[in-house]
């Protein structure tokens, strides 16, 4: 089936927007007629913890989750996450990362060490590997909660969703005070995902 | 029909709404929390509400049923436990308005304290089950299982599990159908479940399961999807769409009545086949059946008992080698544990309990995260209330000098969910610990929840409210306090105090969660690098906003909690002031 099926991991942490990212692609994805699956995990997990977000839409989809090297595309809010789940990219897959850093409180106490080296090793493991310095970009917009929008703008380029499903989408599930400056951020997405 | 994208919890709310549902309760818990939440937000027509606990919903639920109406109670998987005298006897009793009994159970554990398989209650209470294995399904057999449910007498186990609950899929969906209301009719020889009646009821739900096995062979919420005859699966739940994924040429036995087992319909099925594998999430029940049947097939030698499944595990039993592609092992990542908020008034208790070389017996909820490192104030968590009769019970086995080492350290929900009773036994047995209830004035855990302390209802409006310190002294606790979180010291003194003195007491720190009440000021708190002499002081507070640069602390001022200043008082040398943006 996954021959038709597109698989998005989108990961991040707690607070940082990855759950109305997924809401937001996944809407655009139905509207572009496509059966569409999403999965991702509540409660403990959420606070503070390590998020990720599944979406699958093709002809016909069945499991809610991705397989393990079948996701095109990782969208990642933090380097490390993307390292974390990097395991869930197909062959040639593309990952597209927010780069600062979210540090945990085990490396803030000095407990664990965060991998400096990260966008190295998601080089190494990743067919593309987009880095964008998310905040900055998003902040210079005025809108320095978009980088959801942002990022979603960076993944319009490498998946075959209508630029006017993505627009209803977005125009449907931000604060309406924002539409305007998130609709930026993902025009800015796109831009510098080389469109 | 329209189309909706829907979790599976929303599903089941559209579901029973659609179905004619008049009243629905249940008590919060991940994953199934927003079943209730949806009805409240979405479904006026529903009677909805909060219950103090999974045991209260399932009777509430119960005697709805009795009165005619059409009932559901929603409840985690170690709710149902809580539930469970109650769900035994209804089964026994039987329900008039359709009843729903809704258990979402956590394979994987991704919020819970076990991985316990809820599967088992059906056939140990003799209750037919249902499970839905997508949103789509979740609305559909909800509607179906209203309608079984009358049809019957039988109140429906229906399970839930944490994927199904939070996946979201395209729904179709229509609109309600309104069902009338039977009315009260008294059936005490059904109802009053002394022995003699209780005996003749046993005969009859044997014989209702009886009747549901023969049901279940042409119902259709059990499906043979037609593949080929070398292999087939027999599966249900989640594992359906993992197997439809991995081996989409075999023939497919979906059961969705998977309790009586349509025995008839697996029998035929298990013939046309060459190859039989079960697949199923958690313990081998299908698998065991299947065999004792005298059935052969391939199960838990292929599919793992523990965790979660998901598409790669069911290839690797059911399908290995077909993968397109080998997967790469996943690379080493820094761990990110949940933690407590910034802000967080949980936070200065654990603080100071570590700091005195202390700690708690624990409780569920966002506190059990004071177990996690720098804070580390938790010696066990085993269920709910078991925080305040664990104290008791370790003063009665390890005597009083090792229990005062320890506090009950429980929340406002879960206090009045199952730790009054315990507070009651305290008192009664002499006990004298004390007895921590950090009240932050909602169900934080799962989402913020409304309670009975916390003067709302589930969909907002006033309610009459429990006032908790009135309760502890009403019930014979003669030393109780109400501290703020937010002042250190007040903490600190309040615990110091009281967990020397050899008399029970209670301390009631009550602010509400920083989730609850958002602070609008713009304020964070900034970190002097003269002054910052690296002591670290800041950092034991475990706070997600403090930072530890090359040699000095560091707030993030995105993540810092206006109201909070917790870190500018532990500072020894006054380094962390809050600074306020205009």
């Amino acid at each position: 089936m996954s021959e038709t099926t597109t698989n998005v991991l989108l990961c991040g942490v707690g607070g940082q927007g990855v759950l109305l990212a997924s809401e937001v692609l996944s809407a655009a994805a139905m509207l572009s007629g496509r059966d569409v699956k999403k999965s991702e995990v509540h409660g403990m997990a959420q606070r503070g913890g390590a998020v990720t977000s599944h979406v699958r839409w093709g002809e016909k989809v069945h499991s809610p989750l991705i397989e393990t090297g079948t996701a095109d595309v990782i969208l990642s809010f933090e380097p490390g996450e993307a390292l974390r789940w990097s395991h869930y990219l197909r062959p040639g897959g593309v990952i597209l990362t927010a780069k600062e850093p979210i540090y945990s409180v085990l490396v803030s106490s000095g407990a664990e060490t965060y991998p400096e080296d990260v966008l190295q090793r998601l080089e190494e493991r990743a067919g593309r590997l987009i880095p964008v310095d998310a905040l900055q970009e998003v902040t210079a917009l005025g809108n320095p909660r978009a980088v959801n929008i942002l990022l979603l703008g960076m993944l319009s380029v490498f998946v075959d969703i209508p630029a006017d499903h993505w627009k209803e989408a977005i125009q449907a599930r931000v604060p309406k005070k924002t539409i305007e400056s998130n609709l930026r951020a993902f025009e800015r997405g796109r831009e510098l995902a080389g469109s | 029909m329209a189309k909706a994208f829907l979790s599976g919890n929303e599903a089941l709310a559209q579901g029973v709404w659609e179905g004619g549902l008049h009243f629905a309760t249940g008590y919060p818990g991940t994953p199934s929390t927003e079943i209730l939440e949806t009805i409240a937000a979405r479904f006026p027509e529903v009677e909805c509400q909060w219950a103090v606990n999974e045991k209260v919903a399932v009777e509430v639920a119960g005697g709805a049923s009795f009165g005619g109406a059409r009932a559901m109670a929603t409840m985690k998987h170690v709710g149902l436990n809580v539930a469970a005298d109650p769900f035994f006897s209804l089964s026994f009793a039987g329900a008039s308005g359709g009843l729903l009994i809704v258990s979402a159970d956590d394979p994987g554990m991704h919020s819970s304290q076990n991985e316990q398989d809820n599967r088992y209650y059906a056939r140990a209470a003799r209750c037919p089950m249902v499970e839905p294995s997508s949103s789509q399904e979740a609305r559909d057999f909800a509607i179906q299982a209203l309608e079984i449910s009358e049809q019957f007498e039988a109140p429906i186990l229906f399970r839930m599990t944490t994927r199904i609950c939070h996946s979201k899929g395209i729904v179709e969906t229509g609109s309600r159908k309104e069902v009338p209301r039977k009315g009260y009719k008294p059936d005490p020889q059904a109802r009053v479940l002394m022995p003699s009646n209780a005996r003749k009821r046993h005969e009859w739900a044997l014989e209702r399961a009886r009747k549901l096995e023969e049901f279940g062979n042409t119902c259709s919420l059990n499906r043979w999807e037609k593949g080929s005859s070398k292999v087939g699966v027999v599966t249900s739940g989640v594992a359906y769409n993992y197997v439809k994924e991995v081996l989409p040429e075999a023939s497919v036995l979906k059961l969705g009545l998977t309790w009586p087992l349509p025995w008839g319909l697996i029998e035929e099925f298990a013939a046309s086949v060459e190859k039989l594998y079960v697949v199923e999430e958690g313990d081998p029940l299908l698998e065991k059946d299947l065999k004792a049947h005298g059935i052969r097939c391939t199960g838990k030698e292929v599919i793992p008992i523990t965790g979660e499944l998901n598409p790669e595990i069911v290839r690797r039993g059911i399908a290995p080698g077909s993968a397109r592609a080998q997967a790469r092992e996943p690379a080493p990542a820094p761990s990110r544990p949940p933690v407590l908020c910034p802000g967080c008034p949980h936070r200065p208790v654990f603080y100071w309990l570590r700091r005195m070389r202390k700690s708690t017996s624990g409780d569920i909820g966002c506190y059990t995260l004071g177990a996690i490192p720098p804070l580390s104030a938790m010696d066990t968590c085993i269920c709910m209330g078991a925080s305040i009769s664990g104290l008791e019970g370790l003063e009665k086995g390890a005597g009083p000098e090792a229990a005062s080492t320890l506090a009950a350290a429980i929340g406002d929900s879960t206090f009045i969910h199952s730790g009054i009773t315990g507070l009651v036994d305290m008192v009664y047995n002499r006990a004298t610990g004390t007895v921590l209830i950090l009240d932050n004035e909602i169900t934080a855990m799962t989402g913020r929840q409304e309670h009975p302390a916390t003067g709302r209802d589930i969909r907002g409006n006033p309610a009459p409210t429990v006032d908790i310190p009135a309760l502890c002294k009403a019930v014979g606790v003669e030393r109780v306090q109400v501290v703020d979180p937010y002042d250190m010291q007040a903490v600190r003194a309040a615990l110091k105090e009281e967990m020397a003195r050899r008399e029970l007491s209670v301390i009631v720190f009550r602010r509400p969660c920083v989730l609850k009440e958002r602070s609008r000021k713009k304020s964070y708190a900034v970190v002097d690098p003269e002054k910052c002499t690296d002591c670290g002081a800041c950092l034991r507070l475990g706070c997600p906003a403090i930072e530890h640069k090359e040699n000095h602390a560091w707030v993030n001022p995105l993540f810092c909690y206006p109201e909070c200043s917790m870190c500018v008082q532990v500072c020894p040398t006054k380094a962390i002031s809050k600074k306020t943006d205009q």
